[in-house]
């Protein structure tokens, strides 16, 4: 090894941490900086991300609120207002639908219906997805929803490096940013650069290369989706993995330049498939390179059911590794 | 007698409600022409609470009202030209042509607009208010919303977190009666407004809103006590709506008798009457006032028909704050 190869020194961390340490790193550098949310505090989060950051930045800055998604969400629209750099956690994103008339008729309008006059500075972190049988009011995929609304941007974190980054990024941005944690996410582990920071929010980013079929996906099911290029590898098919990263605004061009490229395409998305931000991303890429497809685009969504309880019918009712690889399997060789 | 000084701010004040009064009437007329178009939700016989409540606010203060915010700009200093340019839908209005009637704003007078969601306003309040304290600066938020808000659970959870967190907000409800066309008693089990605030532990009552004298004295001694750390405050301004909802309302549900008997407590006649029997009003003095403000409404107008329309090219501006209209 010579000492050009040396690699800049790693730490193993989860999902959950990598956050951790984004919010820890949020906190110190920007005084205007702090954190909302139920049980955000003392309880040191729903899902643990912020524990030990109230006795690291005190009850002012890591600030527990009442059940009262609206009135806080709105709070942190009029914070940011005010001045200071809010990010305010919602423990799910089914519980975010209480505070939408906030989201969607001031943090995203403000600014234009101020004609410019106030930008709303704010992060608004959730968790979202399903797969850890908390049925049908803690396991939908609502991002799409927001990703049709101008005025926010919409991020969600599928690795470790955006989950330590993009929420950094989205301080920094003058405008309002959902950040959706998957909450399967919380506890992969590995290997994050120590100097890790913040990263662009702007790209979409191929996590495998490939020739034969672009699998487009992004949060929660980019590790499945993975998994389902690993087997087609197995059987000679070479299979792109696109992840959005970021669903509004979306990089339309990383998408359709892969597809262009290997000719077919599979959307993968939690989501479900009617009104969704799957249907979206075929329509862009008919819309953009129709002529260069060999086969219609394919969809791998979730069934069209409130998510059940019971673990094999959630399975079942979630994109599978299988049901992915059989999706490109499909385009690719005209069989199942 | 009116001290030199007492007779300069009575007659501010009349003057404010009178310029209010005005220019709505234009409002209206422009409105027939069809120069204003959208929602137009007229603020004629409310007029002493905004201007009453405005007194004791400071240039660093805050103010958030609601769709029926024309009064409260005006009072505010919002000049009269570039709100009437916004009712144009000019570029040369107060938002550019974005918000129209209902979403006034300015930066320069820290008027966070025109919330036409009822009740959507209080959640911001109370986040200035917490960004204030947060940043240890001594200012109040004035939040303006109807009784029809009370029946929104943003007023329940805004008034508990204001109240839990200890914020300077000044929340000032004015009750006309009707949210729309929905009299309080058909809509409110408890129409006791006070009574719900006391319920979060905010300081709170009663005050007459066709009163402009009783809106200051009531405004200042809150806003005082909110300004010294004393927490949020919940005024009930009683007043009544002489107009329409809305320029579509054809007023079905309340009876002319009644809106008749509440013109008898006009507050701009009203104050008129009492500064000329305490000598500070003379017929001369109203003339002069009404000239003065049929001026200034005159070039309100004169400066919207000559504003200019944005260009469809800066459609997209102002999604984001980079101007880039994300694909």
């Amino acid at each position: 090894m010579t000492p050009q190869e040396v690699r800049a020194p790693t730490t193993t961390v989860t999902y959950r941490e990598a956050i951790r340490a984004a919010l820890r790193d949020a906190l110190r550098r920007d005084e205007r900086v702090f954190l909302m949310g139920e049980d955000v505090g003392r309880y040191g989060g729903c899902f643990a991300v912020s524990k030990g950051l109230l006795a690291e930045f005190g009850p002012e800055r890591v600030r527990d609120t009442p059940l009262s998604e609206s009135a806080f969400v709105g709070a942190g629209i009029g914070a940011a207002l005010g001045g200071t750099r809010p990010i305010v956690e919602i423990m799910t994103v089914n519980f975010s639908l209480l505070a939408l008339d906030q989201i969607v008729n001031n943090a995203a309008t403000i600014l234009h219906m101020s004609g410019g006059q106030f930008n709303i500075p704010l992060v608004i972190r959730m968790t979202t997805g399903a797969g850890r049988q908390l049925a049908a009011q803690h396991s939908h995929s609502l991002e799409g929803w927001y990703a049709h609304i101008p005025g926010i941007k919409v991020l969600t974190p599928a690795t470790l490096e955006d989950a330590r980054g993009m929420l950094w990024t989205a301080i920094e941005d003058p405008d309002p940013v959902l950040i959706f944690e998957h909450g399967s996410l919380y506890n992969i582990e590995g290997e994050l650069a120590a100097e890790a920071g913040a990263v662009d929010i702007s790209k979409a980013a191929v996590r495998r290369a490939g020739t034969d079929v672009s699998l487009i996906t992004y949060g929660g099911t980019l590790g499945k989706t993975l998994q389902a290029a690993e087997v087609l590898a197995s059987e000679s098919i070479s299979a792109e993995v696109v992840d959005l990263r970021t669903l509004r605004p979306l990089d339309a061009a990383t998408l359709c330049d892969s597809v262009t490229r290997t000719h077919r395409a599979v959307v993968i998305d939690e989501g479900w498939r009617s009104g969704s931000i799957s249907a979206e991303i075929a329509a862009r890429i008919m819309e953009t390179t129709f002529y260069n497809l060999d086969a219609p685009p394919a969809r791998v969504c979730s069934a069209e059911v409130p998510m059940p309880y019971a673990k094999h019918l959630e399975e079942a009712a979630l994109p599978q590794v299988a049901g992915i690889a059989a999706a490109a399997r499909h385009l690719v060789t005209g069989h199942e | 007698m009116l001290s030199a000084l007492d007779r300069e701010h009575a007659m501010r004040l009349l003057g404010e409600m009178l310029r209010i009064r005005r220019f709505e009437e234009k409002c209206a007329e422009l409105y027939s022409a069809g120069k204003i178009r959208g929602f137009l939700h007229l603020y004629i016989g409310q007029e002493a609470v905004a201007v009453g409540a405005m007194q004791p606010l400071l240039a660093e203060d805050a103010i958030v009202a609601t769709y029926r915010e024309h009064g409260h700009a005006l009072a505010r200093g919002v000049a009269a030209t570039s709100i009437m340019a916004e009712m144009y839908g000019k570029v040369e209005g107060c938002s550019r042509g974005r918000g129209g009637s209902m979403h006034l704003f300015d930066a320069a007078t820290r008027f966070y607009g025109g919330n036409a969601i009822v009740g959507g306003g209080l959640p911001l309040a109370v986040g200035l208010a917490l960004a204030d304290k947060l940043q240890h600066r001594n200012r109040v938020t004035a939040c303006f919303f109807g009784e029809g808000a009370v029946a929104e659970g943003e007023f329940h959870e805004s008034m508990n977190l204001a109240a839990l967190w200890e914020l300077p907000v000044l929340f000032c409800c004015e009750n006309n009666l009707y949210a729309m066309g929905t009299a309080i008693e058909r809509s409110e089990s408890e129409t006791d407004l006070c009574l719900k605030a006391a319920s979060f532990k905010v300081p709170a009552w009663p005050v007459d809103g066709m009163d402009v004298r009783a809106v200051e004295a009531a405004a200042r001694h809150a806003a005082t006590a909110v300004r010294n750390g004393g927490g949020p405050h919940f005024l009930e301004f009683r007043t009544y709506r002489f107009r329409a909802h809305s320029m579509f309302d054809p007023e079905l549900y309340r009876d002319k008798q009644e809106i008749e008997q509440w013109k008898h407590r006009d507050p701009i006649p009203a104050l008129a009457a009492q500064l000329k029997q305490e000598g500070a009003l003379t017929d001369d003095d109203l003339t002069a006032l009404e000239t003065g403000i049929t001026t200034e409404i005159e070039e309100a107008v004169a400066f919207a028909e000559a504003g200019t329309w944005e260009p469809v090219s800066d459609l997209t501006t102002f999604v984001y704050s980079e101007g880039g209209g994300a694909s």
